[in-house]
């Protein structure tokens, strides 16, 4: 299907799209990727009439890490994290995480910002940086602003990003504990039906499609903390998660499968 | 909206809608139909053509999206010396069957083995999973791409 009719203008600074996003207000929408947007402007689930495309702005694409802290612009495409080098020293979760997104055509176009922007509870990206403790960088008409993961997905499809706000970058702490993602789907290139998480030997654990946003599963952290083997602190994954039904799968399933999968990251992240 | 592309080799410049998707503008103002359309939902694969030398789905961008990029697709890959590789490696593996997904399939193959230069037989079933093919059952395919292996 065809987008309905729509706008456009090109940017090269983060002042010009704020700008843009000022003079167009709530009808302007960031296009990054374009790999979720162009998808919901098809079917007309998203219908902007402003289109802010952010591509040619090169100084929100890249890697670096300094200290404890890896920086990487909203920009960045989730094959160059899943190729870096570096990335894959200082946090070898989120780089791996970054190649099971989609199939190699999305992950050439897909970026992280456009990941967590999106903020679909379904999408991978979105609960690593959850589970790393990862922290949001927004700039605005007011400046910029650090927004931490677990204040950031407020709903489905929902962010704590105003109308007048960009991502321009997200911060992760080197992160080389024991870590494992289980993404469980049946198609290859598919969403996660359910996927499990787990950074830093514990420290962090968060669920994928357990619910309207990305989640911390924070009886099992809890649970870890107080000396719970892999086994026991599986079994409370899917407290207070409210999954949704589907023809992939109904809510008690899900839970299930929380379970499962939660308990298989803990042991491959090499916990008793 | 103005834009300018290399496509094949040649530059293209064209006044397009914002909301002209890439494969329509290819098919239907390029004339370069080679390029398929299998799907609604971006996730069959017979759109996939080069953007600047790596796989994209073309129904997934605008072609405003694509100015300045250098786009090939399935009719740019032959030369003067004959098919290109993989189109020959698909001739001789017969890795297609009514040949839709074809042109989807050799061009993301072509990105695979560049992206990815050590894959085996599992490896190029996971990394062309965003190509659907409704005949071969994938096992010709597998053994053309493995046959040009870099
Ligand atoms: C076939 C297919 C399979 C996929 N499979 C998966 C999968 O298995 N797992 C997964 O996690 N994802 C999957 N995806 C989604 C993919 O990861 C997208 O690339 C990603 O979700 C969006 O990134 P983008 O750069 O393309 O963003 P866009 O589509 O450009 O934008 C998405 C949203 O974020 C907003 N936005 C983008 N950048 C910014 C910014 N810097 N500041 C503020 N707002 C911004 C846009 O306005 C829009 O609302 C798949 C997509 C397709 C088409
Ligand atoms: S037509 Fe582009 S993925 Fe199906
Ligand atoms: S050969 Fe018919 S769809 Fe692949």
């Amino acid at each position: 299907m065809i987008p309905a009719p729509v706008g456009y203008i090109r940017v090269d600074s983060t002042e010009a799209a704020l700008a843009a996003l000022g003079e167009h207000g709530d009808e302007a929408k960031i296009l990054a990727g374009g790999q979720s947007l162009i998808p919901l402007m098809r079917f007309r689930l998203a219908a902007p009439s402003m289109l802010v495309d952010i591509a040619g702005i090169t100084e929100l694409s890249g890697i670096s890490v300094v200290g404890d802290t890896v920086s990487i612009g909203a920009m960045t495409t989730h094959s160059a994290l899943e190729h870096s080098g570096e990335l894959a020293e200082a946090c070898p979760l989120l780089a791996h995480v970054a190649s099971v997104v989609g199939d190699p055509a999305i992950r050439h176009r897909g970026t992280l910002g456009g990941s967590l922007a999106h903020a679909d509870p379904a999408s991978d990206l979105p609960a690593a940086v959850l589970a790393l403790g990862g922290t949001l960088v927004a700039s605005g008409s007011n400046g910029s602003r650090e927004i931490a993961a677990t204040e950031f997905f407020t709903g489905f499809l929902e962010s704590a990003l105003g109308a007048d706000e960009m991502l321009t970058g997200i911060k992760v702490p080197v992160s080389t504990g024991g870590w494992s993602y289980q993404k469980f789907n049946r198609r290859a290139q598919d969403w996660a039906i359910v996927g499990a998480m787990v950074a830093e030997g514990g420290a962090g654990v968060a669920l994928v499609n357990m619910g309207a946003t990305p989640l911390r599963a924070s009886a099992v952290e809890s649970a870890l903390a107080g000396g719970a083997s892999s086994v026991e602190a599986a079994a409370s994954a899917a407290e207070g998660t409210e999954p949704s039904s589907d023809n992939n799968g109904d809510a008690a399933y899900r839970k299930h499968l929380a379970q499962v999968l939660t308990g298989r990251a803990l042991r491959d992240a090499g916990m008793e | 909206m103005e834009i300018s592309l290399t496509v094949n080799g040649d530059t293209q410049s064209a006044d397009v809608e914002p909301r002209t998707l890439l494969v329509h503008f290819l098919r239907d103002q390029l004339g370069l139909t080679g390029t398929n359309i299998g799907c609604d939902t971006s996730s069959c694969g017979a759109c996939t053509i080069l953007v600047d030398g790596q796989s994209a789905k073309s129904c997934n961008l605008l072609a405003v999206q694509a100015d300045g990029a250098e786009i090939t697709t399935i009719e740019g890959l032959a030369g003067a010396d004959g098919l290109h590789p993989m189109q020959q490696a698909f001739h001789e593996s017969h890795a297609l069957q009514c040949g839709y997904c074809t042109p989807g399939m050799v061009m993301a193959s072509i990105s695979l083995v560049e992206e990815y230069p050590n894959l085996d037989a599992d490896g190029v079933r996971e990394g062309l999973e965003g190509n659907l093919c409704r005949c071969t059952g994938y096992q010709n395919i597998v053994k053309a791409v493995l046959s040009v292996k870099k």
